[in-house]
C-alpha cells in the first residue's frame, strides 16, 4: 500500500473478492445466495468484479418464501436479467405441497421454514459451496461464525466444533453430501454496506427508502399492513413515513421511522441510530437470545 | 466518514480478570458502538443471573447459547466498531484452555495485538505467553495495556517497573516496538479519554494510537507476489482470446510492462494489462484484487505465482516451520497430510520434529508428537515444490494450513522459518 490510499471499502472489496475467487476455484459446485436484499445486491456487484468479463462460476439461487415484498421480487429479476446470469428460484410452497414443511397456520412467519427448502434445493443441485451475504455485525451467533462454514450432511452448523480459520487460507474441503456456506462480507458492517451502495450506485429496491405506508402497532413493533397483515380489532392503520433496513418476511419485518430518501441520508440516519439492524426489523430475532443460533444448528444459512 | 478511512484488525489477549471484557465494553461504549437494544439485552440477563445492579459488558462479547448459560467463552468472537478516522475489528479471543489456538487464529490477521496486565499482579506467565504468540504470529504492534491503575493508587513508579521487567523479556523475543499505556478500563482513563488521574503519563490514550498508529507498512511493499486463484476464459464474442489471470496482489506492486517470472515454471513474460471491472489499470498494489493479462501465451494455472525477477521467492520441497498443532487428534508421524500454501495444495509429510515450546517458560523440550495448543519446530518435506518466502519476510507467502485428508479439518498453521 505504499503510494495509494485504500479506503476501508477497497480492503473488503478485496478480501470478498478473494473469497468468491476461492471459492469457485476450489468448491465444484457452488451456488450464490440471491434474495434481492440490499445484502445480497453488494454480493451481486462484487461477483462482477471477481469475474468479468466472463460470467459467474456459479448460479444465482433464491429461496422464495412466498412472503417477500413485491419490490423485492421484481428487483431480484431484474437485477438477475441485467446481468444475463442465470436465477434458480425455490418456493416454501413447494415444500409445503411436498409436506416437508407443515405450517400451523397459513400466514405464520416463514424464516425459520427457509432452511427446510433450501437443504432441498442443495440436494436437488448437488451444491457443496452456498455463497451468502451474512454479515457478523448481524447477530450474536453470527459473530462467531467462520467465513467458511462448514455444514454436516444434515446442513447443521456446529458452533463449538468449527475449523480455525487463518490468515485468508481458508480450508473449502468437504466430503460428497457436506457443503459449506460461504460469507464474503463477514467483515462489513451496516454501515459499509450502505457506503458501498452510495459509491457503486446500487440499484436496490425502493422500499429501502423513505416512504409512506399503512403500519399498526403489534408486539411492540411496527408492522406493515399488507394481504399478509391485516389489523386485528382493536388495532388502529396509522400513515407513517418508513424505510426498511431489512426486507423478509413481511409477516415479521417491521419498517424504522425514517425520512432517508437516498443511500447518503440513510448512512446518516445510520451513523447516529442507537439499535441494531435485527434488533428493529427482524420480530422473528426477539422469540428468544438464541433464536439465529437455533435457526443455524438447524439449517439456516 | 472520510473516503480514506483505514481498517485497522486487533486482537485483545487478557483474561477476564485483568478487565478485559470491561476495557472492550469501555471502547465500545465510548466510542457509541454499543446499541440500546443490545444494552437492554445484556442488563435483562445481568439481573436474571443476580447481577447486583452492575451490567455485565463480557455478555455483549458471548454469542452462544451455550456461553452465555455456563458464563464461559468458546470461540473468536468478531466484533466492530468505528470512529471518524478508522474502522476496526477486534478478534475478541477467550482466556481458558485452547487458548493458543484461539489467539493464533485471531493474532493470523491482526494488525497489532493488546496485551492486558492487572496492574498489581505484572508480569505473569500467561503475559508471557500472549507475548510469545503474538511474537510467533508476527503481529506487526504491540500494546501493553497496564490496567487496573486505580487499584495501584494511579503509581507511576508501579508501572515504570512494569514496563522495564516486560520490555526486558519481550526483547529477548527480538520485540522492540511496543507501546506500554497505563489504565483504569473501569474508570475510562487512558482508555477513550485521558481522564484525570494519570497526567504524569506523557502518550496518548489508547483509542488514540488504534487510530493513529501507521498500518501501511505491515505489507511487504518490495517483493511483489501475485498467487494465481482462478483463470478467466470468458470464451465470448467480445472476448474470444481473452486469458485473464485472477488473484489478489498479496505483497508488492505492478504496473503494466513489468517483467515477471512464474513460478515454479520459471519462465518469463511481461504484464499487458491489469485489468478491473472499473477499468484498466496502469499500476496496482497490494491488497487489491485484480486481473492481469500476459504479452506471451503460457500454459498457467492455479497454484502458479508471479513474481518479479529482481526479487525471487525460495522454490524447494524441503523446508522447516514453526507450527501450532490446533487438532485435538495428535500428530501422527507415520501420516501424509495436506498443506494449503496461498492456493497451491500439496500433500506432505513431517521429516522431524526439532523441538516444542513450553509457552509459558520458552524453554525447547524434545517430543515425539504434537497435542492441541502445541507449538513447535518441524521439518517438512512436500510432493511438489512450494513457492515461499519466510514468514518474517511476508506473511502471506510464509504461511500455511495443514489438513487432515481423513476428517477435512484444519489440524495445524505453519509459519515458514
Amino acid at each position: 500500500m505504499s503510494n495509494q490510499p485504500f479506503t476501508h471499502l477497497d480492503v473488503l472489496e478485496s478480501e470478498s473478492i478473494h473469497i468468491m475467487r476461492e471459492v469457485a476455484a476450489e468448491c465444484k459446485n457452488p451456488a450464490l445466495l440471491f434474495s434481492g436484499g440490499k445484502d445480497s445486491i453488494v454480493m451481486l456487484r462484487l461477483a462482477e468484479k471477481a469475474f468479468r468479463p466472463a460470467r459467474f462460476p456459479f448460479p444465482l439461487v433464491h429461496i422464495d418464501t412466498e412472503h417477500n415484498f413485491p419490490e423485492v421480487i421484481a428487483c431480484r429479476d431484474k437485477l438477475a436479467a441485467d446481468l444475463g446470469e442465470r436465477l434458480i428460484v425455490r418456493s416454501l410452497d413447494g415444500s409445503i405441497k411436498k409436506g416437508t414443511i407443515v405450517l400451523k397456520n397459513a400466514d405464520q412467519g416463514r424464516n425459520a421454514f427457509q432452511s427446510v427448502t433450501l437443504l432441498e434445493t442443495i440436494a436437488e443441485f448437488g451444491f457443496d459451496a452456498c455463497l451468502g451475504g451474512a454479515r457478523r455485525d448481524e447477530e450474536k451467533a453470527r459473530a462467531k461464525e467462520r467465513i467458511f462454514s462448514f455444514r454436516d450432511e444434515f446442513g447443521q452448523w456446529d458452533p463449538k466444533n468449527q475449523r480455525p480459520e487463518l490468515w485468508d487460507t481458508y480450508n473449502t474441503r468437504v466430503h460428497a453430501g457436506e457443503n459449506i456456506r460461504v460469507f464474503p462480507i463477514s467483515n462489513w458492517t451496516e454501515m459499509d454496506i450502505w457506503e458501498y451502495i452510495s459509491r457503486e450506485k446500487l440499484y436496490i429496491p425502493d422500499i429501502y427508502y423513505a416512504h409512506e405506508r399503512e403500519v399498526i402497532r403489534r408486539d411492540n413493533g411496527i408492522l406493515p399492513v399488507s394481504h399478509l397483515v391485516q389489523p386485528k380489532s382493536g388495532e388502529i392503520v396509522e400513515k407513517m413515513m418508513v424505510r426498511f433496513r431489512t426486507v423478509g418476511d413481511m409477516t415479521c419485518t417491521c419498517p424504522v421511522e425514517s425520512h432517508a430518501r437516498n443511500a447518503q441520508e440513510i448512512i446518516e440516519e445510520t451513523a447516529i441510530t442507537r439499535i441494531t439492524e435485527r434488533g428493529a426489523t427482524r420480530m422473528d430475532d426477539q422469540t428468544s437470545e438464541a433464536s439465529m443460533e437455533l435457526r443455524k444448528k438447524e439449517g439456516y444459512f | 466518514m472520510s473516503n480514506t478511512t483505514q481498517l485497522l484488525r486487533f486482537i485483545t489477549a487478557g483474561s477476564v480478570d485483568d478487565g478485559k471484557s470491561t476495557l472492550i465494553g469501555r471502547l465500545l461504549h465510548d466510542s457509541k458502538s454499543i446499541f440500546e437494544d443490545q444494552l437492554s439485552a445484556i442488563t435483562k440477563t445481568s439481573e436474571r443471573r443476580g447481577g447486583m445492579g452492575a451490567v455485565d459488558l463480557s455478555l455483549l462479547t458471548d454469542g452462544l447459547q451455550a456461553e452465555r448459560e455456563q458464563g464461559i467463552t468458546i470461540d473468536v468472537a468478531y466484533r466492530y466498531f468505528a470512529t471518524p478516522r478508522r474502522k476496526f475489528i477486534i478478534g475478541d479471543t477467550p482466556g481458558h484452555e485452547q487458548y493458543t489456538r484461539n489467539m493464533v487464529t485471531a493474532a493470523s490477521t491482526a494488525n497489532l495485538a493488546i496485551i492486558l496486565i492487572d496492574a498489581r499482579k505484572g508480569v505473569l506467565t500467561q503475559t508471557r505467553r500472549h507475548t510469545f504468540i503474538a511474537s510467533l504470529v508476527g503481529v506487526p504492534h504491540i500494546v501493553l495495556a497496564v490496567n487496573k491503575m486505580d487499584m495501584v493508587g494511579y503509581s507511576e513508579e508501579t508501572f515504570d517497573a512494569i514496563c522495564a521487567e516486560y520490555r526486558a523479556f519481550a526483547a529477548q523475543l527480538g520485540l522492540h516496538e511496543m507501546t506500554c499505556i497505563p489504565m483504569s478500563a473501569l474508570n475510562g482513563d487512558m482508555v477513550v479519554e485521558r481522564g484525570e488521574n494519570l497526567n504524569w503519563y506523557k502518550g496518548t490514550p489508547l483509542l488514540e494510537l488504534l487510530e493513529h498508529v501507521v498500518i501501511d507498512h505491515d505489507i511487504n511493499t518490495t517483493d511483489f507476489r501475485y498467487p494465481v486463484q482462478w483463470v478467466c476464459r470468458p470464451q465470448t464474442q467480445e472476448y474470444h482470446d481473452f486469458r485473464g489471470y485472477m488473484g489478489r496482489i498479496e505483497s508488492g506492486e505492478i504496473a503494466t510492462g513489468d517483467e515477471i517470472t512464474i513460478l515454479p515454471s520459471g519462465r518469463t513474460t511481461k504484464v499487458k494489462e491489469i485489468v478491473t471491472y472499473d477499468g484498466n489499470l496502469q499500476r496496482a498494489y497490494a491488497p487489491q484484487s485484480v486481473t492481469l493479462t500476459l504479452t506471451d501465451e503460457i500454459d498457467i494455472s492455479r497454484g502458479d505465482m508471479f513474481v518479479k525477477s529482481a526479487t525471487m521467492p525460495q522454490a524447494t520441497k524441503e523446508f522447516e516451520a514453526m507450527l501450532c498443532w490446533l487438532s485435538e487428534s495428535p500428530l501422527d508421524l507415520n501420516r501424509k497430510y495436506i498443506i494449503k500454501h496461498t492456493t497451491r495444495v500439496v500433500k506432505c509429510v513431517f521429516a522431524r520434529l526439532e523441538y516444542r515450546v513450553d509457552v509459558n517458560t520458552l524453554e525447547q523440550h524434545s517430543s515425539a508428537t504434537l497435542n492441541m495448543n502445541d507449538i513447535a519446530r518441524v521439518a517438512m518435506k512436500v510432493q511438489q515444490p512450494l513457492v515461499f518466502d519466510s514468514y518474517k519476510k511476508n506473511r502471506f507467502t510464509g504461511s500455511f494450513i495443514v489438513i487432515d485428508e481423513a476428517t477435512n479439518n484444519t489440524v495445524a498453521a505453519g509459519m515458514i522459518i
